[in-house]
């Protein structure tokens, strides 16, 4: 009878902890199947939506070719389409905005999380997700009744002055007659009017600065107080502590949260729209009118029909492979800086 | 009364939404049937009469005999729009600035660099016109606005109708773009010199200086509900099949040129009988009792001719 007890309670013990272990291995099983559904879910959503804008825009890719990739031509009446003027339009325009909204950006959350008094911490980072819950619609009415008329009595006419070939005071500036092409790039037929390329990219840094901030802001967070400390103990000034420890130490996630800045400029739809002028011209220069992929099928997807249908289609793929180039040399350089330091 | 309340759904052209809500606000409080219609773009609303999800399209371009036939559909205008040039022209008022037809193509096709340019002045004796350039202002998205505004450059310039055509977005061969009538007003605004056109009953509210044009009569005038109507009663309906007639550049004395409608479209063969029955009813209603509402918000309702003429098409084509 005691020897029984004696080799069953062992046995039960062992049989029931080899149950759990079975249970916990199948749980923990269906729960990592669970993660990487969801995981995958992104994955597939993403190929499904950028294999379905193809396949609507074959028509149009097959009728022009390549062709529909150098062409500036937007031609619906006669049913001639090309991306080239929307695609240079949307990374012009996201290019704009990261250069104002990266440092300003680098600023905000560096003055919130190593300068900035307790107190003003709390109404700041609040207004900045303010910021960021905005609706585009917003931004671009703003954009087009308050700032595109201050471009256009102010800066425009500044710009002009200074950098254009045919400024509107007539005086053409000593660096436009020493500095090649750089015209090229101030210049616009209507010096008095606000919609254009640099608008729609500083529009777009103002809706972008609230993303990436609110996330270098969490960054900075992460950074230990030791460290921070330790060089602050040997006698390194606020800056030598920024640009040698915070910085280095959330480099990766600095540059995420610029991507992600970017992912939204680059598919800005109706703040675009609104201030960027609509117009299909190849121009290189950064106060001319243009368009954008987004704002391009935002303004004639509605009373689009076959093959326009079918081009308005092909440029949203193309906006899906221009944003993969993006992120692409996105990671080539943070690797090249990763084997630069290396570690 | 109806015992029971039917729901119709449409959908279509912005053009029409507002006198549309207006009618179906008055309509349900007499009769409870409701009309839930989403203002989507004309394009969007053929594309969906097409698919037969909704009761009935508008839209800003009238359906080709073609594609009726195909689908078995039936089409009649149901409100008339006016579409008026407007200017950014210091000391010049609105209705003071004369164009012709073919002036406004030669100023849309980027001919005519200065306000300065003679045939203005020509055309503007004892006008002050200051001497800016001239920026013209477009519509950046698809409407019937741009559809009606560039079939009557197509109709008044040769030039225009080889090169540039019409259609609800075309390329435009100069200017700028504006999104809706509040973006090219708003740019047109914005731009000393500039040039653009809108609904009249934007420009109207908005306090806009819009132009007088020169009419297929040879008379000059000014954008009102009367010679919207004018325009309405004399373009040729009789012989157009379906109603497929765009209204621009209408022979009429008092017919303001860039005058639009826009075309209700449902199957002849009905798919829901109910519905179709609310829908009749609903369109012959606002017809005949929606005049006063229609010239509160700038429109114009049809002239009694044409009602009797669509009333004769539902007889002959709506068999149910």
């Amino acid at each position: 009878m005691h020897a029984t007890v004696s080799s069953n309670a062992p046995t039960t013990a062992r049989a029931e902890e080899a149950a759990r272990n079975a249970r916990d291995t199948r749980n923990d099983r269906l729960f990592g199947g669970l993660l990487k559904a969801c995981a995958l879910l992104v994955l597939v959503s993403l190929i499904g939506a950028a294999a379905s804008t193809l396949w609507l825009g074959r028509d149009a890719f097959a009728t022009f070719g390549w062709g529909f990739l150098t062409s500036s031509e937007w031609d619906p009446s006669n049913n001639r389409y090309g991306a080239l003027v929307p695609v240079m339009g949307t990374v012009t325009t996201a290019l704009i905005a990261l250069i104002f909204a990266v440092p300003v950006s680098f600023g905000i959350a560096l003055f919130l999380t190593e300068i900035a008094p307790s107190w003003l911490r709390g109404p700041v980072s609040s207004a900045i997700e303010l910021l960021a819950g905005i609706p585009s619609i917003i931004y671009g009415m703003w954009g087009l009744f308050i700032f595109a008329p201050f471009v256009a009595t102010t800066i425009k006419p500044w710009l002009m002055n200074n950098f254009s070939a045919d400024p509107p005071d007539g005086q053409v500036s000593w660096l436009v007659t020493h500095v090649p092409f750089i015209a090229k790039f101030f210049s616009s037929e209507y010096p008095f009017f606000g919609a254009g390329v640099l608008t729609a990219g500083l529009v777009l840094a103002v809706m972008i600065i609230p993303f990436i901030s609110s996330v270098m802001r969490e960054v900075f967070q992460t950074v230990p107080t030791r460290l921070k400390e330790s060089a602050y103990a040997l006698g390194s000034s606020t800056w030598e502590v920024v640009w040698d420890i915070v910085v280095p130490y959330t480099r990766t996630a600095v540059i995420g949260g610029i991507f992600l800045g970017l992912g939204r400029a680059l598919g800005e739809t109706m703040a675009v729209a609104f201030v960027l002028g609509n117009t299909f011209k190849f121009t290189p220069s950064i106060l001319e009118t243009g368009s954008s992929i987004a704002s391009t099928i935002a303004n004639q997807f509605g009373e689009a029909e076959g093959l326009q249908k079918s081009a308005l289609m092909a440029i949203a793929f193309l906006l899906f492979v221009v944003t993969f180039i993006v992120l692409m040399i996105a990671r080539l350089m943070l690797r090249r800086l990763a084997s630069k330091e290396g570690s | 009364m109806s015992a029971q309340a039917t729901d119709i759904t449409g959908a279509g052209s912005s053009f029409v939404y507002p006198v549309l809500s207006k009618w179906s606000a008055t309509y349900a409080e007499k009769t409870g049937n409701k009309l839930n219609y989403q203002s989507v773009g004309s394009g969007a609303g053929i594309a969906q009469i097409k698919e037969g999800t909704i009761d009935f399209g508008a839209s800003d371009a009238p359906m080709s005999a073609e594609d009726l036939a195909k689908f078995g559909l039936g089409q009649f205008p149901a409100v008339v729009g006016g579409i008026v040039p407007i200017v950014n022209l210091q000391g010049v008022a609105a209705g003071q600035l004369k164009l012709d037809g073919a002036l406004l193509a030669d100023i849309y096709l980027g001919k005519i660099a200065r306000w300065s340019d003679p045939r203005i002045a020509a055309l503007n004796p004892g006008v002050k016109i200051p001497d800016v350039k001239v920026t013209v202002v477009h519509r950046s998205d698809g409407s019937g606005t741009s559809f009606n505004f560039t079939n009557y450059l197509s109709k008044v310039s040769p030039e225009w109708a080889s090169k540039v055509k019409f259609g609800t977005a075309v390329e435009w061969p100069a200017g700028v773009g504006g999104k809706g009538n509040e973006g090219v007003s708003q740019y047109v605004r914005q731009i000393p010199g500039s040039i653009g056109y809108v609904e009249y009953a934007y420009a109207k509210k908005n306090a806009i200086a819009y132009t007088q044009l020169q009419n297929a009569a040879g008379k000059w005038i000014e954008p009102s509900a009367t010679t919207f109507a004018a325009a309405a009663a004399t373009a040729d309906w009789k012989n157009a099949k379906d109603f497929n007639l765009i209204m621009t550049n209408a022979p009429g004395e008092q017919a303001w040129p860039i005058t639009a409608t826009t075309w209700i479209i449902m199957y002849k063969k009905s798919k829901n009988a109910s519905h179709t029955k609310v829908a009749f009813d609903f369109f012959k209603w606002s017809m005949e009792n929606g005049q006063s509402q229609a010239a509160s918000l700038d429109y114009v309702a049809l002239p009694d001719t044409l009602v009797k003429q669509i009333e004769a098409y539902w007889a002959a084509e709506y068999k149910n």
